[in-house]
C-alpha cells in the first residue's frame, strides 16, 4: 500500500506587479506531479531550487490547498482529511528559523509535544530520548538563539520526531549545515529509516540522495522528469563519460561554444571559490578533451575524466529537457 | 482535558517568551508611565480632588490594551518572521486552540503596566492605593486580561491573512481606547459612540477594575467582560478559519 500518493497535484501562485498598474501573474509553480512512496521507504526528491519541491511537500503536509489534483498520506486526504494527516506526520524544514530563540530547546520541545498530545507521563521521557538521537544532550538548557546551524536544524528534527509519526517529511534538511554537521544529520536521516519510518526527503544534493534514498524522483520546472532507484537514474547515462575542466574566468560565450561541441550531451558549470568548473558530458569512448579545450577561454587547472554519477543523471536530465 | 492543557502550556509558553523580548516589556513599562504621568497632570489641572487615582487605574488599563493590541496583532507577524506560524497552523490542534492562550498572554503582559502605573502614581505623584473591594478587584483585573486578551484575538484573527496587518494594529490603540472610556469617562463622550463601547470589552474591563477600585456595581461589568470574552472566542474561531484556508489557498503563511 502507497503510504503517500500524489496524482496530478497542481499548485499555481498568484503575483502582482506594479504600481499603479497591477498586474497579476500566474506562476504555475507545481504541474501536475504524480508519485507513490511505500512504507518503510526513503524516498527523494530532487530538483534544482524553484523546481517545485517545497510547493510540493507543503501541499502534502496540508499546508497549501492544491490547485488541482489529489494527495494521500496513510489514506486520507490532505485536503479533506487534513487534522488526520497532521497528527500522523512530522515534518522538518532546512534552515535556521521556525524556532522560538528566546527560549531554550527544552522550551521548544515541550510545547510542541503539548501540541501534538505527547501522553504527559511519557513527555519527558520521549524529550531525553529525542535529544539524544539529535545529539543535544547537555545543551537542552540553553536558549536556541545561541545554537549552531547544525544544532538549530537538529532541533528540528527531535521537534518533527516527538509524537513518533510514521510518516516524516523532510524538506532540504542538511542545507546550509557545515560538512561535519550533515554527515552527523544524515546518520539520523537513516536511522529514521531503520526505525522503520517511510521518509519523503528533498535536497539539491545528490550524493547525499544517493547514499540515503531507496527510490528519488528528479523534479524541474514543475513536473516530475524521472523517477527510480539511484541505480536506475545513474544508468540513464552510464554510457557517458564526464570530463572535468577546472577553470578560471570562462566567460558564458565559451560554455555555449561548449554545448555545440559535436558529441557533447550536456555541460554544467559548478562555481568554485575561485575557479569554475566545467561538467562536460559525452558518449563514451568519444574522445573530445582537445576540442572543448580549445573552447575554453580562461585559464585552465585540473582536467580529468571520470564515470558518471547520480549527479550527472540529475545534470543531463535537468538540462537536457 | 487536552485542550486545558494546551491552553495552560501554550499560555505559559507563550508568556516567558514575551518576557525575554526587551522591547515587548520595556514598552509595556515605559508607555503606561508616560501616559500616566500625562493623564496626572490633566487631572490635576483640571482641580477635580479624588481622581487621580481613577487616572492611574484608567493609563493602567490602556497599558494592558496596548500590550494586547501591541502583542496580539504582531504575535501572527512575528510567528511568520520566526517561520513558526506553518509549525502552528500545522499542528493537530484548531488554530483557535493555540491563538487564545497566545492572545492572553500577551495581556497579561500588561499586568507589568497596570502595576507600574499604580507604583509610579503611589511612588511619584503620592496617590494613595486604597481598593474599595479588594476582593472584587482581585477578579475584575484577570477578568480584564482575559477579556480584553480575546478582543486582541479577534483582532489576530485576521492577521493570519495579511502580512502587513499589525501596522493596522497601531491605528486602533487609542480610538479605542477612548470609545470605550480608558482615559475619560464613557459620559462625556458623544451619545452615538455608546452603543460602540458596549460591544468592546476594554469598557466592561476598565470599568469593572475602576468600580471595584472606586465603588459601585464591578460584578456586571466582570460578567459583561467575560460573556464578551466568549462571544469573541466564538467570531474568532469562525474567523481564523476562514482566514487559514485563504492563507493556504493564497500562500501567505511564510514568507518563503
Amino acid at each position: 500500500m502507497a503510504v503517500v500518493e500524489a496524482v496530478d497535484l497542481r499548485r499555481t501562485y498568484r503575483t502582482s506587479t506594479g504600481t499603479f498598474r497591477r498586474r497579476t501573474l500566474e506562476v504555475e509553480a507545481v504541474r501536475g506531479v504524480s508519485f507513490e512512496i511505500r512504507e518503510g521507504e526513503l524516498f527523494g526528491l530532487l530538483g534544482p531550487n524553484g523546481a517545485g519541491k517545497t510547493t510540493t511537500i507543503k501541499m502534502l503536509i496540508t499546508l497549501l490547498i492544491p490547485t488541482s489534483g489529489t494527495a494521500r498520506v496513510l489514506g486520507h486526504d490532505v485536503v479533506k482529511d487534513a487534522r488526520e494527516v497532521r497528527k500522523r506526520i512530522g515534518y522538518v524544514f532546512g534552515g535556521d528559523r521556525g524556532l522560538y530563540e528566546r527560549l531554550s530547546a527544552l522550551d521548544n520541545l515541550r510545547y510542541f509535544a503539548e501540541l501534538y498530545a505527547v501522553d504527559p507521563a511519557r513527555q519527558k521521557r520521549r524529550i531525553a530520548e529525542l535529544l539524544e538521537l539529535v545529539g543535544l544532550t547537555g545543551r537542552e538548557r540553553e536558549r536556541v538563539e545561541g545554537y549552531s546551524r547544525g544544532m538549530r536544524q537538529r532541533l528540528h528534527i527531535a521537534r518533527g520526531l516527538l509524537h513518533d509519526p510514521p510518516v516524516v517529511f523532510l524538506d532540504e534538511p542538511t542545507i546550509g549545515v557545515d560538512p561535519v554537521g550533515a554527515r552527523e544529520l544524515r546518520a539520523t536521516i537513516e536511522s529514521l529509516k531503520d526505525a522503520g519510518k517511510t521518509v519523503l526527503l528533498t535536497t539539491h544534493y545528490m550524493f547525499e540522495a544517493d547514499a540515503l534514498c531507496d527510490r528519488v524522483a528528479v523534479i524541474a520546472r514543475g513536473r516530475i522528469l524521472a523517477e527510480g532507484t539511484p541505480d536506475d537514474l545513474k544508468a540513464t547515462v552510464a554510457d557517458r563519460t564526464v570530463v572535468e575542466i577546472e577553470a578560471y574566468g570562462v566567460s558564458e560565450a565559451a560554455v555555449e561554444r561548449l554545448r555545440r561541441v559535436p558529441g557533447v550531451e550536456s555541460v554544467a558549470v559548478e562555481e568554485r571559490e575561485h575557479a569554475q568548473l566545467l561538467l562536460v558530458q559525452s558518449p563514451q569512448g568519444l574522445e573530445l578533451t582537445r576540442a572543448l579545450l580549445q573552447e575554453v577561454d580562461g585559464e585552465v587547472g585540473r582536467v580529468a575524466a571520470r564515470e558518471p554519477t547520480l549527479e550527472d543523471a540529475y545534470v543531463a536530465l535537468v538540462t537536457e529537457r | 482535558m487536552t485542550y486545558l492543557r494546551i491552553f495552560w502550556t501554550g499560555w505559559f509558553f507563550q508568556l516567558k517568551n514575551l518576557t525575554r523580548s526587551g522591547l515587548f516589556v520595556f514598552t509595556s513599562l515605559v508607555e503606561p508611565l508616560i501616559i500616566s504621568t500625562l493623564s496626572f497632570y490633566m487631572f490635576k489641572a483640571g482641580h477635580r480632588p479624588g481622581t487621580l487615582f481613577y487616572a492611574a487605574l484608567g493609563a493602567g488599563v490602556l497599558g494592558i490594551w496596548s500590550s494586547t493590541l501591541f502583542g496580539s496583532g504582531g504575535a501572527i507577524s512575528w510567528q511568520r518572521w520566526q517561520g513558526t506560524l506553518e509549525l502552528l497552523v500545522a499542528a493537530p490542534p484548531p488554530l483557535i486552540a493555540i491563538v487564545v492562550p497566545l492572545a492572553i498572554a500577551t495581556s497579561t503582559i500588561g499586568m507589568y503596566s497596570l502595576t507600574a502605573t499604580l507604583l509610579w502614581g503611589k511612588f511619584a505623584f503620592g496617590i494613595p492605593f486604597h481598593l474599595v473591594h479588594p476582593l472584587l478587584f482581585a477578579v475584575a483585573v484577570p477578568a480584564a486580561v482575559v477579556g480584553l486578551g480575546l478582543f486582541g484575538l479577534l483582532i489576530a484573527s485576521t492577521f493570519v491573512l495579511y502580512r502587513a496587518a499589525n501596522a493596522l494594529a497601531n491605528m486602533l490603540e487609542f480610538p479605542i481606547a477612548l470609545v470605550c472610556g480608558v482615559m475619560v469617562p464613557l459620559s462625556i463622550l458623544p451619545g452615538w459612540s455608546n452603543p460602540i463601547g458596549w460591544v468592546l470589552a476594554p469598557t466592561w474591563g476598565v470599568r469593572a477594575i475602576k468600580r471595584a477600585a472606586l465603588g459601585g456595581d464591578a460584578v456586571t461589568p466582570i460578567l459583561m467582560c467575560v460573556g464578551l470574552g466568549a462571544v469573541y472566542v466564538v467570531l474568532g474561531a469562525y474567523f481564523i478559519r476562514i482566514m487559514e484556508r485563504r492563507a493556504m489557498q493564497r500562500a501567505t503563511l511564510s514568507l518563503t
